[in-house]
């Protein structure tokens, strides 16, 4: 009890740091260990994305050995799949295509999602209507089927594979900022700015949006970890470019042999399962850390 | 009386209401039916009712932040509901708002400088050179210090919020500010604090209150004239001694008998008028007086005949049909 | 004979983030069958978990660290947990500020009603039933019979109280707590349910503990006053006496802060007492000083560095001011 019976100033008299509600909140990310571990592995897999292709060259799609010999043979420390090619080259590689297509699937996603729910949100009446109806049609539809006739029509590029992936992940974006939209433009502040004359494109975007960010950026982070794994589905069936190599597609190429050769597929698998455990430790620290309720104050 | 700031006319607000699911026919919900009252240039006027009576809904309507359905709100002859693009930011700037809670009034994204500087910058009223300085002067009157404007909303208590939503509110250098119960969610002690500062603004700024409340202690504390509303009706509007000492609607003595007192003198003399029963539908109000399914005095004409407000001497005006013409109360 | 209820010396620590604070800091009282105590005090000041303390209801940082809370003899900081349950509802019993929230949408009133005779009393079902209707008949809701199947959101708040004083009522328990009953009700609503509780109180014997931050209230509802600051008590006493000539500046300054109705109104209206500052947090709890200091314009060195402690006057009242005698 010594310690905490030091005198206290009254609130009256504090002076306190001004810290911004977000330097708090990234104060709070910092204490959660698991979001840190989290982001550590994060950063980890991003650098050797990043860095990786320089530190170990050579063209993932080069046979350089023997098809299926066992990790550590020959110096190939994840060993080679079926055409002999080296399976940790592939997954380095792989590792910027499947974040590549995590991320902008997810910026896509969160770019309809804002725009689409922050108008029906702030507009009400008919433009909510219209635009509700066209996200609960995009709801309903069933995603991989749906993406896997995008891909099928237009080819199975990169940029068709991330469109089909946004395409059919923004509707709970949409949602979700359109409750935080009707939560938030009741409230008095934005009231008061309204008194003052504030324009409504104004409103939307440097009063409303910024109050209605923190629960977006959570959906966002989990939305680069399912945008991975639904990039991966889709390789594993074979919708993909097959000049590219993702973690998906190395599953995918290799499945024939997962009961002779298990660990063509096990070792891309375990990345896309790292890779995503490390996004939701992430998002779910950033959803304790950004949510007011448990700030401790 | 001195010159008139605000003249309200006839105002009405209605809100569209659906009964009975997709299919239900659409109804109006009169929230604020049919009001005038007008507000002396440095005085208060305060609008008391319970909840549901529509005085948060007038007093928006007034601020043009609810759509009115018909009606004028005049300042200085122009009628405000009609004003567009830059003769209204003209206008809006003259009518300011302090809101009740002081937790969502505020931006919390925002510094405290910069919250009260909004208005300004908005309504562009003040050359960019002096803003800082004004923002400085507003911190000072309400009494906070000027290392607090680098400070966000959240690190302040309710009281000094308020006390940032008072300058906010004065930023502009309003004519008319509209307080909606500024005080009922603070706690009894800051209450106080808030109550004198207002007070002290209006007497050095000269400023017109249009002050929302429930709590007639307050009221009775800080207005010069009352308007007490029921069901979006004014029921009785007077000066406040004349409200307060000789209540002549039955809603209005039974709102004042039922507030508790400290002053024995005043709990011996008060006989408690009892008003049993709920308001009757909003969406589908009686013909008559709304008041007459509750009021312990209501005979035959008072559930058909709905009662005009009318002068019954020394402007007090009473919507009931029971009033006699020399001002003495049917109760 | 003994008092219905006897509280002495609690001490109630609620340990937050490693550290230990006394939110209830050596608190005694009495109450005796049908009389009314009231709770006095701004947000914060302990006396809402004065009111969970006595229904064994403390959040599980909380724990009793010191003192008894003795009820019709027997101690309740050491009885067991079902023990606790079975004087819960039964003989202690409350109701809460927000009828909004505490009614189960999903069943209808009479059903809630029904619930805790069958609970406590064990009536059949056509029993709890009855009693029920008769339950709420007695708060007065018009036409029982019928409202019986009424599910909360078909009544009005004031209603709703109702119903929650009728299910605090049921077991005819001999205490009944209400925390801040009205502060969601409009005026009129309020005094209708002041009058309900009083009614019921003198008809039944319940005693009633009222918890409010409005000093009209505690006027028109209680013989006896406690003032809570900071987790301790600094007044008590008979209500008139207390509000006539109260003894610590807390005490002066809530009931001076706010505008009353006052009998006769004059153009007369001098500025309100501020009671600057606010309530002290938690670290500041448990100090060897007045808490209340940092806001008091009759502070001196003495009460910044020892509690003052609590002095008797004529008529009950006592003050925990080391000035009281100049208050």
């Amino acid at each position: 009890m010594s310690a905490d019976t030091e005198p206290k100033p009254l609130a009256e008299e504090l002076t306190e740091k001004a810290r911004s509600p977000f330097s708090e909140a990234f104060e709070m990310f910092c204490k959660n260990r698991s979001a840190v571990a989290g982001l550590i592995m994060l950063v980890i897999i991003v650098l050797a994305g990043l860095i990786g292709p320089f530190v170990y060259p050579g063209d993932p799609f080069d046979m350089v050995w023997a098809p299926f010999s066992e990790p550590g043979q020959e110096g190939f420390l994840l060993g080679t799949d079926y055409l002999g090619r080296d399976l940790l080259s592939m997954l380095i590689h792989g590792a910027r295509v499947s974040i590549a297509i995590g991320l902008s699937a997810a910026f896509l996603t969160v770019f309809i999602g804002i725009t689409v729910g922050a108008l029906a949100g702030f507009y009400r009446g008919w433009v909510e209507e219209v635009l509700m109806r066209i996200t609960e049609f995009f709801q309903v539809l069933p995603t991989l089927l749906f993406s896997m006739v995008i891909v099928a029509l237009f080819g199975a590029s990169l940029p068709m594979i991330t469109l089909a992936i946004g395409l059919v992940s923004w509707p709970a974006v949409a949602r979700i900022t359109r409750a935080e939209f009707m939560r938030i433009r009741e409230l008095e502040y934005v009231m008061a700015a309204r008194a003052s004359g504030t324009s409504n494109a104004k409103l939307i975007f440097s009063v409303i949006l910024p109050n209605a960010l923190p629960p977006i950026i959570v959906q966002a982070a989990l939305m680069v970890g399912s945008a991975i794994l639904f990039e991966a589905g889709l390789s594993f069936l074979g919708l993909t470019d097959p000049n590219v190599v993702s973690w998906g597609q190395i599953i995918g190429s290799n499945r024939e042999y997962i009961l002779d050769a298990s660990y063509t597929v096990t070792v891309p698998g375990l990345a896309i399962f790292v890779t995503v455990l490390a996004i939701s430790l992430v998002g779910d620290g950033l959803n304790d850390a950004l949510n007011p309720k448990l700030r401790q104050r | 009386m001195g010159e008139t700031l605000l003249n309200v006319e006839n105002l009405s607000v209605r809100f569209p209401v659906k009964r009975g699911g997709i299919f239900g026919k659409k109804g109006w919900l009169y929230a604020v039916d049919d009001i005038s009252f007008a507000v002396p240039k440095g005085e208060t006027l305060a609008i008391v009712g319970e909840s549901g009576s529509g005085k948060t809904t007038a007093a928006l309507a007034v601020a043009r932040l609810v759509a009115a359905h018909q009606g004028k709100v005049e300042m200085d002859d122009a009628d405000f509901l009609t004003l567009e693009d830059e003769a209204l930011r003209q206008a809006r700037a003259r009518v300011q708002l302090i809101f009740q809670d002081p937790y969502a009034s505020l931006n919390p994204r925002l510094r405290a400088e910069a919250i009260v500087r909004e208005p300004i910058d908005s309504l562009n009223t003040a050359p960019q050179s002096e803003r800082q300085q004004i923002v400085d002067d507003l911190f000072k009157a309400v009494g906070l210090r000027p290392e607090q404007q680098r400070l966000f909303p959240h690190q302040f208590s309710g009281g000094q919020r308020q006390r940032i939503g008072i300058a906010r509110a004065l930023a502009t250098s309003p004519d008319l500010i509209i307080c909606d119960e500024p005080v009922s969610a603070l706690d009894v002690a800051v209450q106080a604090q808030i109550l004198n500062l207002l007070r002290r603004l209006q007497k050095d700024l000269g400023l017109t209150y249009l002050f929302i409340s429930h709590d007639l202690g307050v009221v009775q504390h800080m207005c010069d004239s009352i308007a007490v509303m029921y069901m979006g009706k004014i029921v009785e509007q007077a000066d406040r001694l004349s409200l307060f000492n000789n209540p002549l609607h039955p809603y209005t003595s039974a709102l004042l008998s039922a507030v508790p007192s400290v002053d024995r003198k005043r709990r011996a003399k008060m006989k408690r008028i009892l008003i049993p029963g709920d308001p009757p539908d909003p969406i589908n109000p009686p013909p008559g007086c709304r008041f007459a399914n509750r009021c312990p005095v209501a005979q035959k004409q008072c559930e058909e005949v709905q009662p005009p407000l009318r002068d019954v001497g020394n402007g007090h005006k009473v919507a009931c049909h029971l009033v006699t013409e020399d001002a003495r109360s049917p109760l | 004979m003994a008092p219905l209820l006897k509280v002495e010396n609690l001490r109630i620590e609620l340990s937050l983030r490693g550290a230990v604070a006394p939110v209830i800091d050596d608190l005694s009282l009495e109450l005796e069958a049908g009389e009314t105590l009231s709770f006095v005090g701004e947000s914060g000041c302990g006396k809402s978990m004065t009111a969970l303390a006595l229904m064994g209801l403390l959040p599980d940082v909380g724990r009793v660290a010191a003192g008894s809370i003795e009820f019709n003899g027997e101690d309740l900081t050491t009885a067991s947990d079902a023990r606790l349950r079975e004087i819960r509802g039964n003989e202690i019993s409350m109701i809460f500020q927000e009828p909004m929230t505490s009614l189960n949408p999903l069943y209808t009133i009479g059903e809630q009603i029904a619930e805790v005779l069958r609970r406590h009393q064990n009536l059949g079902k056509t029993a709890a039933h009855n009693k029920a209707v008769d339950l709420l008949d007695a708060v007065r809701i018009p036409n029982p019979k019928a409202r019986v199947n009424d599910y909360p959101h078909q009544l009005s708040g004031g209603q709703r109280q109702r119903v929650m004083i009728a299910i605090a009522l049921a077991c005819q328990p001999k205490i009944l707590i209400a925390d801040e009953p009205t502060t969601a009700l409009d005026v009129t609503v309020q005094a209708q349910i002041f009058d309900l509780l009083r009614d019921l109180g003198r008809k039944t014997g319940t005693a009633i503990i009222l918890i409010t931050h409005d000093m009209g209230a505690v006027a028109e509802m209680a013989e006896k006053m406690i003032v809570m600051y900071a987790g301790r008590k600094a007044e008590e006493g008979p209500v008139d006496t207390v509000i006539e000539h109260p003894r610590h500046p807390y005490t002066k300054g809530l009931i001076s802060c706010v505008p009353h109705l006052m009998a006769n109104l004059t153009e007369d209206r001098p500025e309100l007492t501020e009671v600057g500052g606010i309530v002290p947090g938690l670290k500041e709890f448990g100090r060897d000083a007045c808490l209340f200091a940092s806001r008091c314009a009759m502070a001196q060195d003495k009460c910044r560095t020892a509690r003052p402690p609590e002095m008797a006057f004529d008529g009950e009242q006592v003050s925990a001011c080391w000035f009281a005698g100049d208050v």
